[in-house]
């Protein structure tokens, strides 16, 4: 009984209601079980994943800001300290021109957030402007998209992206432009068809024959259900943006190569790689994939407790 | 029962609070069959009349045009002699068969309940709705309990007539005549009209005073 207690919408309905589930549950176990269902609501489904995504914005928050404001001394050209491994003065060694890797790769991290999520929020806005049109217009222009939609997704984003990019002189616009115009189309789609669902949904045309005008429909039904759904949406376009970032500039049509980014930090390590040097890819690398196992978890967490099966506002 | 009667004789001369199906045809695309061909009906407002027919042979789709959820593809719907209204509150309200459909997920029950009126106490005391159930999500919630709240929602005080399009097809028969009941006190209290769709033929002749039988593609009854 106890795992189904764990599970985050019976936990909620015992939470908001105290009875129907609870007297199920009651008959069948006895007396042992409310209380400890009342202990297991607090500490596990919402308060849960309010604190992991929590934790998982102030790191990269904080990875971000002190990256922004990082004294550039910190990861400047030292000769005399080539290639040192790992230790406590540089906790990620450092690289063939002595530059400290730990906070290279803070600066590169918080650097490759910044583009990500610029291009993420560009290329979300994107999706939400198109999906909601290409649903409320319909006919000749909803096909128009989901064409644009279908030609987008039909292209490795990866070629795309480097047309892009290339077309516009690479360098930070060039990356940001090319995340931005490619990364739109699934959000497209989701937005489309919740937005179509909805304008057929038996609970908004009840509205209108109450009387409801077609402003506070889309006030009080519309807009709280696309809403979350952007969000969540947004959120895991990050992940996509940072990678795509990394990608493109570790194959060197992104930013340049003073910049320090993930992607340039990790192409300068594919020539050492051979030599031995393992810490000046293994360490970026590994914040790279934190970064995106983190904002995933944020999107699903967030998915997790705006939608109506999971978890109630 | 005064008002009542002032209802029914309002009805019966033809143009006041009467919602009219005048050989109303019906398709869902251009290229699919038509479902409804030359379809008549009337309900005017205190009258209780039942549909029935098999599956398919159109009523839902008769209901959603009498409703103004569908436009005819010919033919006229008429509420007192006009078309129908297409804002403000309809008069014609319908309460389907799926009332997991009919509310919104993401609102408490109070909130949908009292989105266009705020029914009193003794009206939800009579729908079998307890007040604990106001706090709850419509996910909370079974199949029949929701529907009370779907046919409260719909009785407010512009409703004239009210089509009940297989509310009770999902309910046990004591929730069944424990709904009906209250919805035949009220409408013979308030005047309101019932268009009931069933397959239930007991339940029609004893709720209706009138029956129209459907066969596939005609609804004749005036």
């Amino acid at each position: 009984m106890a795992t189904i207690y764990n599970v985050g919408k019976k936990n909620h309905a015992h939470e908001k209601t105290g009875a129907g589930i609870a007297k199920c549950a009651r008959a069948n176990t006895g007396a042992r079980l409310p209380a400890h269902a009342r202990l297991m609501p607090a500490t596990n489904s919402r308060r849960g994943l309010l604190i992991v995504i929590c934790a998982c914005l102030a790191y990269l928050l904080t990875v971000f800001f002190c990256g922004m404001f990082m004294n550039p001394e910190l990861y400047a050209v030292n000769y005399g300290n080539k290639f040192i491994a790992p230790e406590w003065g540089h906790p990620f060694g450092t690289d063939f021109m002595g530059r400290d890797m730990f906070f290279r790769c803070v600066k590169g991290m918080s650097n490759s957030l910044a583009i990500g999520l610029a291009a993420a929020a560009i290329s979300s806005v994107i999706g939400l402007a198109l999906g909601i049109s290409s649903a409320v217009i319909g006919g000749k222009f909803d096909k128009f998209i989901l064409w644009c939609v279908d030609c987008c997704m039909g292209l490795p984003h990866l070629v795309l992206l480097i047309l892009i990019s290339f077309m516009l002189g690479r360098g930070e616009f060039g990356v940001l432009c090319g995340i931005a115009l490619t990364h739109w189309p699934e959000l497209t789609r989701v937005v489309r068809a919740e937005v179509v669902q909805l304008r057929t949904s038996q609970f908004i045309l009840a509205s209108y024959k109450m009387g409801m005008s077609k402003f506070q429909v889309a006030k009080a039904h519309v807009i709280p259900h696309v809403l979350p759904v952007y969000f969540v949406g947004l959120v895991l376009l990050f992940p996509h943006a940072i990678m795509h970032e990394a990608a493109i500039t570790f194959l060197g049509f992104g930013l340049s190569a003073d910049m320090p980014a993930i992607g340039v930090i990790l192409s300068e390590a594919m020539a050492h790689l051979a030599t031995g040097k393992w810490w000046l890819a293994l360490f970026p690398g590994l914040m790279l994939m934190l970064a995106v196992v983190l904002f995933e978890a944020i999107g699903g967490g967030l998915n997790k407790l705006l939608s109506p099966a999971s978890g109630h506002e | 029962m005064a008002a009542l009667e002032r209802l029914r004789a309002g009805g019966k001369r033809g143009a006041h609070m009467r919602i009219e199906v005048r050989g109303v045809s019906f398709r869902y695309s251009p290229k699919s069959p038509l479902i409804l061909d030359g379809a008549n009906l009337s309900v005017s407002a205190g009258e209780r009349v039942a549909l029935t027919g098999p599956s398919g042979c159109g009523k839902s789709t008769l209901a959603k045009l009498m409703a103004g959820y569908l436009k005819p593809t010919a033919g006229e719907v008429l509420w007192d002699g006009r078309p129908l209204p297409k804002s403000g509150y309809m008069p014609v309200q319908m309460i389907s068969q799926h009332p997991e459909l009919a509310v919104n997920p993401r609102w408490k029950m109070s909130r949908i309940l009292n989105e266009c009126w705020t029914p009193s106490p003794e009206l939800l005391r009579r729908m079998g709705i307890e007040s604990e159930w106001l706090s709850r999500w419509p996910a909370e919630l079974s199949g029949g309990e929701l529907q009370r709240f779907c046919i409260a929602r719909a009785i407010g005080p512009g409703t004239r007539v009210l089509i009940c399009d297989e509310i009770s097809a999902m309910l046990d028969a004591i929730t069944q005549a424990q709904i009906w009941e209250t919805l035949l006190d009220i409408s013979k209290e308030r005047g309101i009209g019932l268009l009931a769709i069933t397959h239930n033929t007991p339940l029609a002749e004893k709720v209706c005073d009138r029956v129209v039988a459907v066969s596939a593609g005609g609804v004749h009854g005036i």
